[in-house]
């Protein structure tokens, strides 16, 4: 390990920022230093090169099997698309006002939020460092607006803590930061950090500290203008004849470690929920359309396939209609790309070969719940001043997302009432949609008691009762053992979907995967 | 309670109720715990957890995939296999080990191989099978 100018080793000094500051901070810091990048998104694939007249199945119509399928028309292949469901998108979906949900089990909810309302029961946000879903977005004309991920003026809440009062998210980061930076100050003044830094580092951070924290000359941070200017004012400042603020009182750093508080202020530093975030414009599933409308004409609807079996030549999978009673169609065609989720892949007939049916068999899907709570006003603007981002609580609910569009505006709006994953989320999944709906106004009673007043509707989502993916997202076991052979053609057929990511559950690590299956495939027909 | 109670009304009044309206669950003890299951009855802990997947009336469910049935499933002809199927999981299925300790793993076990309509009460599961099988 080489030591830089500043004589600390670059292992030493991640490791300090590691430990005062938490992981995502870490991870800020390697990527300036260049060992962690954004995306692997390179630009448009540009695919030189005859197919040969090559013919490609595609196993699902979510933003893996629509980005295959865009690519490979492209370059001139044959394409045709299998989708279990009537309408293409897979996970990337939206329910919204008049729409029908029915879960596995047959259970039904009428979804009755106003005209225009809508809540994303999977992906909602797209972080600004997902090159390739941004670009697909641009080149489809998915119209896009900020996502607030961060809102300094929402809650963080726990029921142990300040008598279970929520808190303003800006009073527990601004007096973490300052009763953090307070200590290390006077630690780094004091000459204590001598083994670790250079003097002239350690003046250098006193004064880095002092501007961060907002101490005084005395290395305090303390109740007076300097940290109400950050964490917020007791009488704001105003004009005229009253116009002078008053402070509002610090919370001394060991109130805000013992209330747990400080865990809930730092979502916003990972590198996929720093701010700018994005969202289409009238729900996530625009971006699906944005790609059903390039390749909708290629996407066979209803189909559930059965069985996939790769042949000396070639790739032959069988499907049935999704509903109903109907004959075995036979599909075959030169290659299949396979985005058909594991876990329910796991369960179709395959001849794949022993070692990709047993990673297939071996990745469990995540359990997540969503609720989203219709209310008759945007209380939360008009009482609490939150202009989206997202409040969290240890309450089962976990978080609060108050919508990122239609500010100000009159009538009903809809929040993201319960973001569960865990054990509370078994819970969740295991009730009825009703019940999901009130159990997410219970708790959330606790932060918002307008909730009492001003319900209006709600649906709530489990993901284990999804019928077309059966849960949240792939889990590898072991994904340093068996994710290149995952990668690998087994036979005539590629694998991709976020699973077959480092991106799990992101929009991004589908693409990407698919982007990648479709190169490594043309580079083989192209070969030979 | 209070809260509960306007949320149910209004519910009812906002969801109508349909044909494949799920069944109401007591939820009595529930979301207690952020990382376990806290039931103690083997019916309980199915109710809060499996009935997601396997259904409340333990029939299973088909979409894309599917969820087994429980009833009516030799596969619990035997404790040994659901114990190892709840620890560690199958295929889709997550492993719950972690949620449930041995005592519930055994409790609910028991309940499937004797609910809905099963008579596998031989050899039950005992926590001591279960704590075997980790």
């Amino acid at each position: 390990m080489l030591p830089n100018e500043a004589g600390i080793s670059r292992r030493a000094l991640l490791s300090m920022i590691g430990t005062a500051a938490g992981s995502a901070v870490m991870y800020g810091a390697m990527s300036k230093m260049g060992l962690a990048q954004e995306s692997t998104w390179t630009g448009r694939l540009d695919l030189q090169g005859d197919p040969k007249g090559a013919s490609v199945l595609i196993l699902g119509a979510g933003l893996a099997g629509m980005t295959a399928a865009f690519e490979l028309r492209n370059a001139g292949y044959t394409v045709k698309v299998l989708e279990y469901r009537k309408k293409a998108g897979g996970r990337c979906w939206t329910l919204r006002s008049g729409d029908t949900y029915t879960e596995l089990g047959g259970f039904t909810q009428q979804v009755d939020f106003a005209e225009g309302n809508y809540i994303n029961p999977g992906p909602w946000r797209i972080p600004s460092d997902h090159f390739a879903v941004l670009d697909y977005c641009k080149r489809f004309g998915v119209e896009l607006e900020p996502f607030q991920q961060v809102n300094y003026n929402a809650y963080v809440h726990d029921t142990n803590a300040f008598d279970g009062k929520p808190q303003r998210f800006k009073e527990i980061d601004a007096d973490f930061r300052g009763g953090v930076s307070e200590l290390l100050a006077k630690v780094a003044d004091q000459g204590m950090l001598d083994q670790m830094v250079t003097e002239e580092d350690a003046e250098i951070l006193v004064s880095a500290l002092k501007g961060w924290g907002v101490l005084d000359d005395d290395l305090e941070y303390v109740t007076g203008e300097a940290s109400s200017s950050h964490r917020g004012w007791k009488v704001p400042e105003g004009g005229g004849t009253t116009g002078k603020p008053v402070p509002s009182e610090i919370t001394p750093l060991s109130v805000i470690l013992q209330s747990g508080l400080w865990s809930k202020i730092s979502g916003g530093h990972h590198l996929h929920m720093q701010t700018t975030m994005f969202q289409p414009k009238g729900g996530m599933d625009m971006v699906a359309r944005g790609f059903e409308g390039e390749v909708g004409d290629l996407i066979t609807y209803g189909a559930k396939v059965t069985r996939i079996e790769n042949t000396e030549t070639g790739v032959r999978a069988t499907w049935i209609p999704s509903e109903g009673e109907g004959e075995e169609t036979v599909e075959e065609a030169d290659y299949c790309i396979c985005t058909i989720p594991f876990s329910v892949l796991g369960q179709i007939e395959t001849n794949f070969s022993s070692r990709m049916t047993g990673i297939i068999q071996n990745m469990p899907y995540y359990s997540a719940t969503k609720v989203g709570l219709e209310f008759k006003r945007r209380f939360w603007e008009e009482d609490e001043h939150i202009y989206g981002g997202i409040s969290y609580t240890n309450l089962p609910i976990s978080q609060i997302s108050y919508p990122s569009t239609g500010y100000f505006s009159d009538g009903p709006g809809v929040l993201l009432g319960a973001y569960v994953w865990g054990a509370y989320s078994y819970q969740f999944n295991a009730l009825p949609g009703e019940q999901r709906v009130e159990k997410a106004l219970e708790y959330g009673a606790q932060i918002h008691p307008q909730y009492h007043d001003e319900f209006k509707t709600g649906v709530g989502v489990g993901w284990h009762r999804v019928p077309w993916s059966l849960g949240c997202f792939g889990q590898w076991k072991d994904r340093d053992a068996d994710y290149m052979d995952a990668c690998q053609m087994d036979g005539r057929t590629l694998m991709a979907g976020e699973h077959i990511s480092y991106l799990p559950a992101w929009m991004e690590g589908a693409i990407l995967s698919s982007i990648d299956a479709v190169k490594r495939l043309h580079e083989t027909v192209t070969a030979t | 309670m209070k809260i509960k109670a306007i949320a149910t009304l209004l519910c009812a009044a906002a969801l109508p109720a349909t044909a494949d309206e799920a069944p109401r669950v007591d939820t009595t003890g529930w979301f207690e715990n952020p990382s376990k299951l806290d039931q103690v009855e083997g019916e309980d802990i199915y109710n809060a957890i499996c009935a997601a997947c396997h259904m409340p009336n333990g029939k299973g469910a088909v979409g894309a995939g599917m969820y087994p049935a429980l009833a009516g499933n030799e596969n619990l002809l035997g404790a040994d296999y659901p114990i190892y199927v709840i620890v560690n999981g199958l295929r889709g299925m997550p492993a719950l080990g972690g949620q449930l300790d041995d005592e519930q793993v055994a409790a609910v076990v028991n309940y499937i191989r004797t609910g809905f309509g099963n008579e596998w009460s031989e050899d039950p599961a005992t926590a001591e099978t279960v704590a075997a099988s980790r």
